[in-house]
């Protein structure tokens, strides 16, 4: 099994399938299609499994590492790999495609090749971005990326698709540009374009903070944080609910992604100059922008919001360590920052997705996104009332689900590096719930509101095991971090080494 | 023994899990017994660990279960520590619950949601046991927000009810304020000790006595203050002290059972447990002691003034109990933390006893909650008269029975601490006294005597409540009358708590007060001679005079003095303000922020005024093309003169 390139097939093998299926789709046999992108997604996640199971938890090594020369006179290769920060995304990735697959089964009824293979190829593509160690490799998915889900919201997306699709590309390719300036320039320095090799490079302070601002403003548009996150509200509410879910659970966390694998060991020193900044800015997003979500009528939006702010904690997590670096001259207390982030970003990604696939699921029904034309749900659908009140508590956090277990070990650590990080950080527990619960109130709790409502049909099997699946491995994850938490620690270990040893 | 204390929390969470994913397999029957066999095992598996650990003086057990997650070096750990506070809660908690289960099939019996119901309570008693079995931080957060969730769940239990999903969100926010002081207090723990587990914590707890820091510049705070008042809040929250109580009475909205197991018995306790529990923390800061001590005064009092104006009867049980874990509370402050405890053990078989003989009556009157609309129900339904009678007596601390014990040595033990605050506390607890019995004998003559101002209708079906009602009744007015009188000796006096509760030197009121303890009769003679019994009797005879002799004075009283009742009314206006200003406020912040931060400043000014611009420039430039020759000609011949002038100059 460890003989095959699994790296390569989780990453080529959706593409080819989403192509595929376009050829398929010429048949005009829909249902073919649909079954082809499930068995097709199954297979690519049941591929990715050995990349956790056969994973060895005691290094910060890459592993399952695939080295091809591409293009020699550039020092550009094919060269891939993970370590314990980028093999879970990868897992996720394919996981969540695979609940995307099912979840459009009914719901997409025209142009159903188009969406499935968009999907599929949008899987590869963001395994590349996970698995890439060549800056080039990297860049090509990451920038390829934006075309499916451009095509996806541009194509299955609402009547103000054109605005936000347009949106989305100038946002995140303005971001993007500053990306490939970087890159560049470090492989002037170091004469190819191994990340691995930019880890190492000395670089002075002064192009190191320009290096460093470039790269924030790319993985900041991703991220989404404040202030260049008007795109993300948009494009969620814009887009069908698989293209949310991807969106969601996976697409933001390319940009917390390039934080720790560029950032913080590429620009150590910089960082350390300019923490403050990206500090700032993740308590804005936990603080501003969950009072914004309160603000909200727009379910989508509201969510939307919800997920800025939840990321706010990754960002914060992440640069928490500088501030205890600085103060007692060690790292201790900082891992569990780190791999609170981590964690949060898997959470993240179940919770996110889950919260999308509910408010899809009353859309598919009713057609609308307002909170006020729902109320009282639980009166016609007493099932999904339960699956959206626990994705609801796990979205504020409550203990025992996934979504405590990272905002719980970044306060701690933001608490050992300031305690009004960790003050700010914490009126989460009291804004989160209160956006979230306040949503339920208005759609789930209360009498019957109107005959739309009344005439709601519970969810259905298929609807059942997307939901049930995801309120699984919320519960698994919220109950039991530690398999999580252990694949990761190695990687964090040698990370915070890296983002506090000087480059200069 | 470890596989006995996992069955203990195991136990309820099947049959929760029976009641709620598999309820309409099993039925009705089902579900109720599903769940009542899970809380009987952990009842009796209880009562087998009691008798281990406290009456045979067993050892103390302290182990994980398995490891939540290693982080940092830090193990999180989910584990149980036995000892004799936790098994003590435990026996309170299972009792108490089982009683309510059995309640509640009679209560409950024409619901539609007669098994989520069940799957619920049972997931609570779960919570509560997590809770109170917890070796470490992490857990006791984990049980502490779940009791939350289950009791949220159970507020908006009736969730077609406006006001019922209202109070449950309240509910809710107001305990997520008091965990986020919580939550803080947690984090500061792993900073200063690097540990969350209880027995590292409170083994380093003295070296770091006098440590201090600086968390606003320039102000030195001891640290051990600091942690305890951050981890109060939570407590305060939980256990509905002033001013995080509001969300108590609301929620009477949901069904009685719960209000009696978890808004009166076991979850409120959870702060006075919860400090209780860091007793080793808590006695390092004399202004955290002091702190507590006055926010209890506080809420024992002026809760207990609420109780004197309302009408709903479970309204008036609710403001009793705000009133009586201000007296645990202050118990904790005064360091009597025994006392505390042994209060919460002995309030919450007698309020669980009055919550469900409430209930009982509520049954009767055909949901039917205000009491002015009732009256003479006495001859109608006398085992519930006789159990309401039993809870009230204990209530307001009438000799002999379990409330005068522990609410006695609190008095006691206020008057004699010597922490800042306690005159204040020690006239709060003594006035308290006398309110308590006013409240509370109003509400048991309105109900039970004079005249009978109920409905013809409601009148003609007037009748005892069935068995399952009155059963858990008898069987909870038993407690009510003797556990104090069983208990006090060892629990106060003698070595009952033995390590689990550190108490030092010069706080150890109860230590003084035992001195002069002679045995449970001396105790008795002597609650005659003090000034508490007498402001007891002077409230009952008050309320007998107001409400049985002259039931003409409490409106002209009323009328007299209009503006305390509109103050007490409502209730201080604290719930106005937290509308006007927390909750109104916030949401105006949120639009204010959306409006102006994103959609007019970010997305108006930034994104599409730069869209804007550039299309604005594009057309402007645009104008320049505009296809005839003569102008690009025109333009090429004026800049070559431009060019040629500009070279011609500067060479």
């Amino acid at each position: 099994m460890s003989d095959l390139p699994l790296l390569s097939l989780v990453i080529w093998l959706p593409i080819i399938i989403g192509f595929g299926v376009l050829a398929i789709s010429a048949s005009g046999n829909d249902n073919a299609v649909r079954w082809s992108s499930l068995v097709g997604s199954i297979i690519v996640f049941l591929i990715s499994i050995p990349l956790y199971t056969s994973f060895d938890t005691t290094t910060a090594e890459m592993q399952f590492v695939e080295l091809v020369s591409w293009i020699p006179a550039f020092g550009v290769n094919y060269h891939l790999g993970v370590d314990g920060i980028s093999m879970p995304l990868i897992l996720l990735t394919t996981f969540t495609t695979v609940l995307v697959v099912i979840a459009a089964w009914e719901v997409i009824q025209t142009k159903v090749a188009q969406y499935m293979a968009a999907f599929l190829i949008m899987e590869g593509m963001m395994n590349g971005v996970f698995a890439s160690l060549d800056a080039v490799l990297f860049y090509v998915f990451w920038e390829a990326l934006l075309i499916p889900m451009f095509l996806v919201i541009g194509m299955f997306g609402g009547p103000r698709r054109v605005y936000a699709t347009i949106k989305f590309f100038l946002y995140t390719f303005f971001g993007s540009v500053f990306l490939l300036i970087a890159l560049i320039y470090l492989y002037f320095k170091t004469g190819d374009f191994s990340i691995l090799g930019f880890h190492d490079v000395k670089i002075g302070l002064d192009a190191q903070i320009l290096i460093f601002l470039a790269f924030l403003i790319a993985f900041a548009v991703k991220i989404p944080m404040w202030p260049v996150h008007t795109w993300l509200p948009d494009a969620h509410v814009e887009a069908p609910t698989g293209g949310s879910v991807i969106l969601a659970a996976i697409m933001l966390k390319l940009g917390a992604y390039g934080f720790v694998r560029f950032m913080m060991p590429i620009t150590p020193d910089a960082s350390f100059e300019l923490d403050w900044l990206i500090i700032t800015l993740s308590l804005i997003a936990v603080v501003y922008i969950a009072l914004v979500a309160l603000a909200q009528d727009d379910m989508k939006k509201l969510v939307a919001y919800s997920s800025i702010s939840h990321m706010g904690f990754v960002t914060l997590g992440f640069f928490t360590v500088y501030s205890i670096y600085e103060q007692t001259g060690s790292v201790s207390g900082a891992a569990l920052g780190v791999e609170g982030a981590l964690v949060q970003m898997i959470s993240h990604g179940f919770i996110s997705g889950a919260m999308f696939l509910c408010i899809g699921v009353l859309y598919d029904r009713m057609h609308s996104r307002s909170i006020a034309d729902y109320g009282g749900v639980v009166n016609t659908m007493p099932i999904f009332a339960t699956f959206m009140v626990l994705f609801a508590m796990a979205n504020a956090g409550l203990p025992g689900t996934s979504g405590f277990v990272g905002e719980f070990m970044v306060v701690l650590s933001a608490y050992q590096a300031n305690f009004w990080y960790a003050f700010l950080a914490a009126t989460t527990l009291i804004l989160g719930a209160a956006y979230t619960l306040w949503m339920v109130k208005r759609v789930v709790f209360g009498e019957i509101k109107n005959q739309n409502v009344a005439e709601l049909k519970d969810i259905n099997k298929r609807e059942g095991f997307v939901l049930g699946t995801l309120a699984f491995f919320v519960l698994l994850l919220g109950i039991w971090p530690a398999p999580l938490v252990e694949v990761m620690s190695a990687t964090v270990e040698h990370l915070l080494q890296q983002a506090v040893t000087s480059k200069l | 023994m470890e596989k006995v204390y996992l069955s203990i929390v195991l136990a309820p969470l099947i049959g929760s899990i029976i009641a709620g994913v598999f309820g309409k397999q099993v039925g009705r029957a089902g579900a109720h017994w599903a769940t009542i066999i899970g809380v009987a095992i952990s009842c009796f598996l209880s009562a087998i660990v009691f008798n281990q650990i406290v009456i045979n003086d067993g050892e103390t057990f302290n182990g994980a279960v398995y490891t939540w997650l290693v982080s940092d070096g830090i193990r999180f750990e989910v584990g149980f520590l036995i000892d004799e506070l936790t098994a003590s809660m435990m026996m309170v908690v299972t009792f108490v619950s089982l009683m309510v289960h059995i309640y509640t099939i009679g209560y409950m019996k024409d619901d539609p949601g007669y098994q989520r119901f069940f799957c619920y309570i049972s997931l609570f008693t779960f919570s509560m046991l997590m809770l109170v079995m917890a070796n470490n931080f992490m857990q006791l957060f984990f049980g502490w927000e779940a009791v939350g969730l289950v009791s949220y769940l159970l507020i908006g239990f009736w969730y077609k009810k406006e006001t019922a999903i209202y109070a449950n969100l309240k509910a809710f926010l107001v305990n997520r304020v008091g965990d986020f002081g919580f939550l803080l207090g947690i984090a500061a723990v792993l900073m200063y000790f690097n540990s969350v587990d209880y027995a590292d914590v409170f083994a380093a707890a003295p070296d770091m006595a006098n440590l201090t820091v600086q968390i606003i510049p320039g102000l030195d705070w001891n640290v051990m203050t600091v942690i305890c008042i951050l981890l109060f809040i939570g407590a305060m929250g939980k256990s509905a002290q002033v001013p995080l109580h509001v969300w108590l009475p609301d929620s009477m909205e949901g069904p009685t059972p719960i209000s009696a197991l978890i808004h009166a018995a076991t979850m409120v306790t959870a702060g006075i447990f919860m400090v209780a529990r860091m007793s080793p923390m808590y006695e390092l800061s004399t202004t955290a002691l002091s702190v507590v001590l006055v926010i209890g005064a506080i809420t024992a009092l002026f809760m207990g003034f609420l109780g004197l104006v309302q009408n709903d009867i479970k309204r008036v049980v609710a403001y009793s109990t705000l009133s009586q874990l201000g007296y645990m509370t202050v118990a904790l402050g005064a360091s009597a933390y025994a006392a505390g405890v042994f209060h919460l053990m002995t309030h919450a078989f007698f309020k669980a006893l009055l919550f469900l003989a409430a209930g009982s009556v509520i049954i009767a009157m055909h949901h039917e909650q205000d009491i002015r609309k009732m009256g003479g129900l006495k001859k109608y339904m006398p085992i519930t008269y006789w159990c309401m009678l039993i809870g009230s007596l204990a209530l307001i601390g009438t000799p002999g029975f379990s409330g005068f014990f522990s609410k006695d040595a609190i008095i006691m033990a206020v008057g004699e601490s010597e922490t800042p605050g306690a005159t204040f506390a020690y006239l709060c607890v003594l006035l308290g006294v006398f309110v308590t019995a006013l409240y509370s004998f109003r509400m048991f003559f309105l109900v039970f005597h004079g005249k009978e101002r109920m409905d013809h209708h409601t009148k003609e079906h007037l009748h005892e409540s069935p068995g399952v009602v009155t059963l858990p009744l008898v069987l909870l007015a038993i407690p009510s009358v003797f556990v104090g009188a069983i208990a006090v000796g060892p629990w106060l006096f003698g070595d009952y708590f033995g390590n689990a509760i550190y108490v030092a030197e010069q706080n150890d009121v109860l230590a003084r007060i035992g001195e002069g303890y002679t045995g449970v009769m001396g105790f008795i003679l002597h609650g005659f001679v003090t000034p508490v019994f007498w402001l007891a009797a002077g409230g009952v005879f008050a309320a007998w005079y107001l409400y049985m002799k002259r039931p003409d004075l409490p409106g002209k009283i009323k009328a007299q003095f209009g503006g305390i009742h509109r103050m007490l009314d409502n209730a201080y206006g604290a719930d106005d303000f937290n509308d006007k200003v927390f909750a109104a406020g916030s949401r105006k912040a949120g639009s204010f922020l959306w409006k102006f931060g994103d959609v007019k400043g970010i997305d108006g000014f930034i994104v599409n005024g730069t869209a804007f611009g550039v299309g604005k420039v594009a057309s402007m430039i645009r104008h320049l093309q505009t296809g005839y020759l003569y102008h690009y000609a025109f333009s090429m011949i004026i800049g070559l003169l431009l060019l040629v002038a500009g070279i011609l100059i500067y060479a």
